[in-house]
């Protein structure tokens, strides 16, 4: 029996770090939302590692705040750790990293959901998305509920026909032992939605009481106040340390011994998994030469006992784990609270998918997460927000957000996804950005936040300080520039020969005296030659002038993609139709269908002769 | 993109009287100016369209490279639609390419095959109706091109392939370094160094092998020497089996060198006739003496002309001394005549291990068996090299040059910028790299990292 329980503009399936900055941006634009997850308590939960950030997904997050998003704001309401990594490393690459509470995690992102208006939370299995001809009208839940709608967005994570593998045993089960989405899989392929299958796993969980600290090595988080969120305020609580150790050549001694009855080796598992990930054993015979790994243990939160082991994520037998995890230093009495695992799970081929992330197949239908074949839950939140934005810009009738390849790592992410085929689940890295140097985590609220300002997710608040910033900014960095010393002055030279570095020979104004290595802003503040002393806009500044040179020549690269990126293909383009194309890129233009010339060229598969004879034909079509 | 400047040379390289270098593009005049230094006082920035102009193309330190007619056909009325510039510059293909690389210096870029046709279909210069034409020459002309290059670079050698390896792995270094600080550690400077070293040092062999290999598309340079009258300009005639150089009986007439173009068993051959060494007091013939000696010097191979009648003198090996013994083919000619003043294994004692031909070209005798030995001096690389001698072209000569900058830069910048800076360099050199292999790299680096670091924590 279906009955019809309400009408939304947009309806996001899933609740996990997707979903949820797909609901709340969709909400924060306007939109009445409703929210259906398979768990509530489930909200936002982190089923692996109890972190956020690092090289490339702090830049993400980051990106995620300076568009209106909710993974930074509430990260940092929860963290127990953080630290800055890549510190020598350069601006591009410096990333911060946060242990969170995973508990205080979920709690804090139900209570931003709930308090959020225009967004209702339900708690449901949807079984059906209704199309109309090929465009979304309704969901239905396996209670029968239908609720009519105008877009859908799909964050269904790694639930979709989940199966999980630990040695022999295997059954149904969406991540931490829920409930897996069985019928949705079914919903989509019929729609004409191609499906594809991928693995991930996870380590076991141990009893902090049963560790041997003594015989690790402390790793505490940094002294300086570090946030994600360019609005947040500065974290006061007392911080918790990670601990480290390593794999013994008795572990992998372990392994080897029971080889045979590892899921991976046996055929078992047949989804491909992703290799920054791989899983202990996979390790341990790919690298037979090294005699250990090293393995993290991490804190899952302030208020419990339960801790994760960074590295041994595997889904070797519950016995095999066990013994396992008694070969390691520190972790000889060691209890087992969770047994590691590998799942299996449908995932939708991203090709199918428009740079908005609006489905090509369905129109109004959007996904984002898990589901699109990626992994990591900044990769997830950040596409969860972009399918978030355009469903609302669907339903406004406005021309979708897309951020290129040179303004985002989202950007970088999303056309990644569209454009490449992947076999194994897709994670963001810096060396996947061509234009690293200018999508740094400092810099990610200069590039977006006017654009979230634009479609209505920045809010006031936000909004206001973001423009005092740039309004200092641009004060102080005009001061730099027009401030000036000569050989002359005394007082520059003795600060000069303090710093080992050579006199000045001309005029020099103190933005170019700090390209030298030597030369740091903070020097500046302490002779008293500027006034500005807030550390961002001082650091901000700083990398400004000093990897000016090679900031310029990024920007020169970016003007030359550019002007590829910017030939429209028109979506009416019939690509059997244009002559001369070889047979391998039509098949592959008619997938993709790339919405540029510059998108087109990046499609294995389609050689320059093809983009040329694109060019032409689009010529010929405005004739 | 259309508005970029473009460049290439319009006629066959290697032969013809004449050599056309054709632009297109609105800054070309601009950029032509710097480099053409005209023979009236009119800046070509002046200069009407449909005009000629006579001057030099200079080179870097503002020597004269050629003297050159400029047409200048300035938009919309010109082939492309665009500002269209052609020089015309003298046969012989050493100031045409030069010429070109003038070009390339001053900021324009190589055209791509069928670009030109391009863009004048582009902009409307073409009908319609020929646009599928226009296409299948594209196709053709861009697929077959990066065929070829690729072929002959993979089938001649691995040397690009071992660079773009050892640039993959640097990348790789780099990169895992930085997207997995905690599992791989910092960058061993040591090694990088070491590698970006080994990849600069083996691209500077393969751009100098580059140059070498212009032998097979500019010509194998060959020059004729001996002492006057002893049939020099008949065996440039023989072998070009045309008049052009003036053959008489008297000594020194030909006093400037001969240039000819001929094919020897398929390999491009440029032959050159010297004017008669020898003392003179005769300041016209002492400038072609001059310039004989400078010619030598340059050539590939040389043919040194004795005359069996006139025997060995001083003269002969005043001239030998002078020559680079590796490179030499002798010729002893005039075998037909009945007095022969040079004594059997005389020669062999004199040119030990050089290979010895007689001759008479009057009657045409010897000129096969000479045409054999230039053949086997370039097939059995018995000329200076190292088995590089690639089919570079300039356009991958240009690809590595621009990558090889990009290396020096990091060596340069090692230790003194930080990782994601150094980054732009290296993978800037990969990207120019490339370019010769027509291959995408950025997903390889990926690769790379996965296979040769244990990645995941």
């Amino acid at each position: 029996m279906i009955y019809e329980a309400g009408k939304y503009d947009v309806v996001v399936i899933g609740a996990g770090h997707a979903g949820c900055e797909a609901a709340l941006a969709a909400a924060r634009m306007g939109c009445s939302t409703l929210m259906v997850t398979l768990s509530v308590e489930n909200i936002a939960l982190m089923p692996c590692n109890p972190s956020i950030g690092g090289p490339a997904k702090a830049q993400l997050v980051r990106e995620i705040d300076a568009l209106g998003g909710e993974m930074a704001i509430n990260i940092d309401k929860s963290s127990i750790q953080m630290r800055l990594i890549n510190t020598g490393k350069g601006p591009a690459v410096q990333a911060l990293r946060a242990q969170a509470d995973k508990h205080e995690y979920g709690r804090e992102m139900i209570k931003t959901i709930l308090g959020q208006e225009r967004l209702h939370l339900l708690m449901a299995e949807v079984e059906e998305i209704e199309a109309e001809g090929a465009r979304v009208r309704a969901i239905i839940t396996r209670t029968g509920a239908r609720y009519e709608c105008q877009t859908v967005v799909i964050t269904s994570g790694t639930y979709l026909k989940g199966r999980i593998i630990a040695g022999e045993v295997m059954y149904d089960g969406g991540p931490g032992n829920q409930f897996p989405a069985v019928k949705l899989s079914d919903s989509l392929r019929a729609m004409g939605i191609r499906l594809g299958r991928f693995k991930t796993g996870t380590p076991p969980r141990i009893d902090r009481k049963t560790v041997d600290f003594s015989k690790t090595v402390e790793m505490p988080g940094d002294e300086q106040p570090w946030r994600f969120s360019y609005i947040s305020p500065p974290p006061v609580r007392k911080q918790l340390s990670c601990w480290l150790t390593h794999s013994t050549p008795e572990t992998h001694r372990i392994v080897m011994d029971n080889i045979h009855r590892a899921p991976l080796f046996t055929g078992v598992i047949k989804g491909k998994g992703p290799r920054y990930c791989p899983s202990f054993e996979d390790k341990v015979v790919r690298f037979a030469h090294k005699s250990q790994h090293q393995l993290f243990i991490e804190p899952e939160g302030r208020d419990t006992d339960e801790m994760y082991v960074q590295g041994l994520n595997t889904s070797l037998p519950e016995d095999v784990q066990v013994q396992v995890l008694h070969s390691i230093p520190g972790m000889e009495e060691v209890r087992m609270i969770r047994t590691g695992y590998a799942i299996e799970y449908d995932y939708v081929i991203p090709s199918q998918a428009k740079l908005s992330l609006e489905s090509k197949v369905v129109e109004g239908l959007f996904t984002a997460g898990q589901i699109n074949g990626t992994s990591g839950y900044e990769e997830a939140a950040a596409q969860g927000l972009i399918a978030g934005i355009n469903a609302a810009l669907w339903v406004q009738k406005r021309e979708p957000l897309i951020l290129k390849r040179s303004e985002a790592y989202i950007g970088v992410m999303i056309d990644d996804l569209v454009t490449k085929e992947a076999d194994e689940p897709y994670r963001l890295l810096t060396s996947r950005a061509e234009y690293r140097l200018l999508l740094r985590q400092d810099n990610a609220d200069l590039r977006l936040t006017e654009k979230g300002r634009q479609i209505g997710l920045v809010d006031e608040h936000r909004w206001s300080l973001f423009e005092a910033k740039k309004k200092r900014l641009e004060a102080g960095t005009q001061f730099l520039q027009k401030t000036t010393f000569t050989p002359a002055d005394s007082e520059v030279e003795k600060y000069l020969t303090s710093k080992e570095t050579a006199p000045l020979r001309d005029r020099t104004s103190l933005w170019e005296m700090l390209r030298r290595t030597e030369v740091k802003i903070e020097d500046y503040v302490e002779q008293g030659w500027i006034q500005e002393n807030q550390p961002e806009i001082l650091e901000q500044m700083e990398i400004q002038a000093k990897y000016e040179g090679y900031i310029n020549k990024q920007q020169e690269q970016v003007l030359r993609f550019e002007k590829m990126e910017s030939k429209q293909i028109p979506e009416d383009i019939n690509y059997d139709e244009v002559y001369s194309l070889s047979n391998e890129a039509v098949q592959k233009l008619k997938e993709i269908r790339p919405q540029s010339i510059g998108h087109a060229s990046r499609i294995s598969g389609v050689t320059p002769a093809d983009i040329n004879i694109l060019l032409i034909n689009l010529e010929k079509r405005r004739n | 993109m259309l508005k970029e400047d473009i460049v290439a040379l319009s006629t066959p390289p290697g032969e013809g009287g004449i050599g056309i270098i054709r632009m297109s593009g609105n800054g070309i005049i601009d950029k032509i100016s710097k480099i053409f230094l005209p023979i009236t006082e009119k800046e070509l920035g002046q200069r009407k369209g449909f005009t000629l102009n006579l001057g030099w193309i200079m080179d870097e330190d503002g020597g004269k490279i050629d003297e050159v007619l400029l047409g200048i056909m300035r938009a919309p009325h010109s082939y492309t639609g665009d500002d269209v510039v052609e020089i015309n510059c003298h046969g012989g293909s050493m100031p045409v390419r030069r010429c070109l690389q003038r070009c390339i210096d001053v900021g324009m870029r190589l055209a791509e095959p069928g670009e030109f046709t391009k863009r004048a279909f582009l902009n409307g210069r073409l009908d319609l109706s020929q646009a599928e034409a226009v296409i299948d020459v594209i196709r053709a002309k861009t697929d077959r091109g990066l065929k070829l290059a690729l072929q002959q670079l993979e089938g001649r050698n691995h040397f690009v392939a071992e660079i773009e390896d050892s640039l993959l792995r640097l990348n790789a270094m780099l990169e895992a370094s930085l997207d997995f600080p905690e599992e791989v550690g910092d960058l061993d400077y040591l090694e990088a160094y070491s590698i970006l070293l080994q990849i600069k040092e083996r691209m500077d062999r393969l751009i100098v092998a580059g140059q070498r290999s212009e032998i097979y598309r500019d010509g194998l340079k060959v020059v004729i020497c001996g002492k006057p009258n002893v049939g020099k300009s008949s065996l440039l005639n023989a072998l070009v089996r045309k008049e052009k150089a003036i053959v008489t009986e008297i000594p020194g007439t030909t006093r400037d060198v001969v240039e000819e173009f001929i094919n020897v068993r398929g390999i491009p051959v440029k032959i050159m006739d010297t004017a008669g060494i020898r003392l003179t007091e005769d300041v016209v013939e002492k400038i072609g003496v001059e310039k004989s000696k400078e010619v030598m010097d340059q050539a590939d191979l040389l043919i040194f002309v004795l005359d069996v009648e006139a025997g060995i003198g001083k003269e002969d090996m005043d001239i030998y001394q002078d020559i680079d013994r590796k490179r030499l083919i002798v010729l002893v000619n005039k075998e037909d005549l009945d007095k022969k003043n040079i004594a059997p294994g005389e020669i062999e004692a004199l040119f030990p291990g050089v290979k010895v031909i007689r001759a008479s070209v009057k009657n045409d005798i010897g000129v096969e068996e000479l045409e054999e030995a230039v053949e086997a001096v370039v097939l059995q690389g018995v000329l200076p090299g190292d088995g590089l001698e690639t089919m570079i072209n300039l356009r991958q000569k240009n690809a590595l040059i621009r990558s090889q900058g990009q290396v020096e830069n990091a060596l340069q910048t090692l230790r003194e910028v930080p990782l994601d800076c150094l980054g732009v360099d290296i993978w800037g050199a990969l990207e120019s790299l490339g370019e010769i292999s027509g291959k995408t790299l950025k997903d390889e680096v990926i690769d790379r990292i996965f296979h040769d670091f244990c990645i995941g924590k």
